[in-house]
């Protein structure tokens, strides 16, 4: 009985730990960003001049604003008042915002059918900024340094059986600069995972091309040992009727950074992107997407869950969908769960729809944050469940939907375990 | 042979408001193979009263006791009181996302047995429990109560009590929402669980509708938090034709107290 009153007395009272260091009782130090009379490079007149998404005559607020450029001169030093930093502790970035990215980057190592070309290139291949172009400074500063890139290249019609496997082990805590290229093939299918591990200081880009009729599933593991610093721009290029699931999922490093971007280019392509995160204390965990509806008829598909556990445990969410005025028949769903399992953890979540035309099939989008819920917890326990059992059994399974979308089961064996060790961590 | 003993128990939640008092000094024994209806006006606090046995935190016990076969039931956690031998089946049973029925089946036999059901058998008593009930075989892939209709869910929570065979049932208002053929199928595995003889049931109800179907031993009228009147059967037959107006509180509520506790003397 004592436990669940505990439990009780917790739910809608304030937090009796202090606020995360930076952050006020409403959360982030609020940008003057978007103020008219602003001078900062991401807003006002520096986009219309700088931009090659938005333009003349797009709002300064709306993400098709937002400054993308090859050059890191482009972007102004760091403030942490930006409007796509705001929620990141700069000063745990170690210089992937502020330094030359020189370190030696992760190793790559692939294991993939011999259908799949693997090849290791130079800056100048033409391939490179076949998908994508930087969105923020420190996926520009990783575009000026890395030295060679990685193509995994799926042939037309090809299906591949299993997986391409990308192992990316970090060499340690030197500021890196990484770059990856994943082109799909016309009508080929298959699913590439990217497997971040060890210790490293990384931006990363990678560059995922899905060809017209293709279907392309990513899993971009997030691994890290405790010490990893990772912010990674992961950017989809899609053609005509082609699908793409894109699965992010950070469990481990001191702070995780994942930008995913979709871009549609031609009518009738899908986009799945799903993400799980699961923050322990002090961890910071941050995914910002951006789904671009430009074409006409396509579809988009979000759910991102987090769960948290420990003193300043911090997770961020930001859902960027953009529907333009061309993009009539568009339908799209997004939303972001998180459960709050322990007191002094944070999540943010801000999920953003722009719609420009009304001619639609749908457009969602949902945020829900809550603690372990009382009355789950209830039912359980009146069924003879203890309470630390029921705790596993309602966080397995709010996580285990995104992991059955995975459909490699060894990854979804390895994750299922990965969190089940990630709960045990909550029991002392 | 086990004995639930309720004395004169007094509980309250907190509102906006401040405390209110729900239930004012209830006392009731229910023994293994006794049914016993409680029925009254919506707002007596029929549901309080089974919430409160099953150890909901949002109901404080001020006062009074609970006890089962002389084990204070009321410093037991909740699972400990289920462990026991308590089952509430809920009024409004809880979505659990991302929990697959079989998995909570099994994990709350195995909680309930300390022991883990023995597989093969296990299975086999699920689904022949599930068939009499008239339970889709897919709903053990579902995730527990997402999106069963009211009349599922209802009939989900009496497969937990042939399954759990706890030794007191309390079915908290079981029958609303239910048509007539569900609330045939539902009383059927409530007297199928009370025919083995093991178990004593608490059946909270607003209607005389599942009286037909589960013959109760005693009924108990509650109203306004107190069991007003007390008899056999035949009282809620009176409640059927008389409705619950003749306990309409005010000044009769004094008179109806005392004829209440004449009848008891």
């Amino acid at each position: 009985m004592t436990d669940i009153t505990t439990e009780k007395a917790r739910i809608g009272a304030p937090s009796a730990q202090p606020f995360i260091n930076g952050f006020t009782e409403e959360g982030e130090s609020l940008s003057p960003l978007n103020a008219a009379e602003s001078k900062s490079p991401l807003a006002g007149e520096a986009v219309k001049r700088h931009s090659h998404g938005g333009g003349v005559g797009v709002p300064d607020s709306s993400r098709a604003g937002r400054l993308t450029s090859y050059k890191l001169a482009d972007f102004k030093p760091l403030t942490g008042m930006e409007e796509d930093w705001r929620f990141t502790p700069l000063k745990r970035l170690r210089g992937l915002h502020t330094e030359v990215l020189n370190g030696a980057a992760p190793s790559v190592s692939v294991t993939a059918p011999d259908s799949v070309r693997v090849e290791t290139v130079g800056r100048d291949d033409s391939r490179i900024g076949s998908a994508a172009i930087p969105e923020d400074r420190v996926s520009a500063n990783a575009w000026e340094n890395f030295a060679e890139a990685t193509v995994l290249t799926v042939p037309s019609e090809v299906q591949v059986d299993g997986e391409v496997s990308v192992l990316l082990t970090g060499q340690g805590t030197e500021a890196s600069a990484q770059h990856v290229v994943i082109v799909a093939e016309k009508f080929s299918k298959s699913v590439v995972v990217l497997d971040h591990q060890g210790t490293a200081v990384v931006s990363e880009n990678v560059e995922i091309v899905v060809e017209d009729g293709a279907q392309l599933t990513v899993i971009s593991l997030q691994e890290w040992n405790d010490d990893a610093v990772h912010a990674s721009s992961q950017q989809v290029k899609l053609g005509r009727d082609a699908k793409f699931k894109h699965i992010v999922v950070s469990l481990g490093g001191d702070l995780v950074r994942v930008t995913p971007s979709a871009r549609f280019t031609a009518p009738g392509a899908e986009v799945e992107l799903f993400g799980l995160y699961f923050a322990d204390a002090g961890q910071h965990l941050e995914q910002r997407l951006f789904v671009d509806h430009a074409v006409a008829n396509c579809k988009s598909n979000v759910l991102y869950k987090g769960a948290l556990q420990g003193r300043n445990a911090h997770t961020v969410w930001v859902g960027d969908v953009l529907i333009r005025k061309e993009a009539e028949g568009t339908d799209t769903y997004e939303a972001n769960r998180n459960l709050v399992l322990t007191d002094g953890a944070r999540a943010d979540s801000v999920p953003n729809l722009e719609i420009e035309t009304g001619l639609i099939a749908g457009a969602g989008h949902a945020s829900a944050t809550g603690r372990f819920d009382d009355q789950h917890l209830f039912y359980l326990m009146a069924r003879g469940i203890p309470e630390e059992v029921a705790r596993r059994l309602v966080v397995r399974g709010f996580l285990h939907e995104i992991i059955q979308k995975i459909n490699v089961p060894a990854i979804e064996e390895r994750l299922t375990e990965a969190v089940e060790r990630e709960l045990a961590a909550t029991n002392h | 042979m086990s004995t639930l003993e309720i004395k004169d128990l007094h509980v309250s939640i907190d509102t906006e408001q401040g405390t209110k008092e729900i239930l004012k000094g209830v006392s009731l024994t229910i023994r293994t193979g006794e049914t016993h209806a409680i029925m009254g006006p919506n707002g007596s606090g029929k549901s309080t009263l089974a919430s409160t046995i099953a150890g909901h935190p949002r109901y404080n016990v001020t006062s009074g006791t609970i006890t089962l076969d002389g084990e204070d039931v009321l410093a037991m956690s909740v699972d400990h009181r289920a462990r026991a031998g308590l089952f509430l089946a809920m009024q409004y049973p809880v979505e659990v996302p991302g929990v697959s029925m079989t998995n909570f089946l099994r994990t709350a036999k195995t909680a309930l047995d300390g022991e883990a059901p023995k597989l093969r058998t296990w299975t086999k008593d699920v689904k022949a429990a599930m068939a009499q009930l008239r339970i889709d075989a897919d709903f053990t892939q579902r995730n527990v109560n997402e999106g069963f209709s009211g009349g599922e869910k209802k009939r989900v929570e009496i497969l937990q009590l042939e399954l759990f065979k706890p030794k007191f049932a309390i079915l908290d208002e079981t029958d609303s929402g239910l048509d007539v053929d569900a609330l045939k199928v539902v009383s059927e595995g409530v007297n199928r669980a009370h025919a083995e003889g093991n178990m004593g049931t608490l059946l909270i109800t607003h209607y005389t509708r599942i009286l037909r179907y589960i013959k109760p031993d005693f009924v108990h009228v509650f109203v306004d938090g107190q069991v007003v009147e007390e008899g056999g059967p035949e009282l809620a037959d009176r409640l059927e034709d008389e409705g619950y107006d003749r306990y309409a509180t005010g000044a009769g509520a004094a008179t109806i107290a005392a004829a209440s506790a004449a009848a008891q003397a």
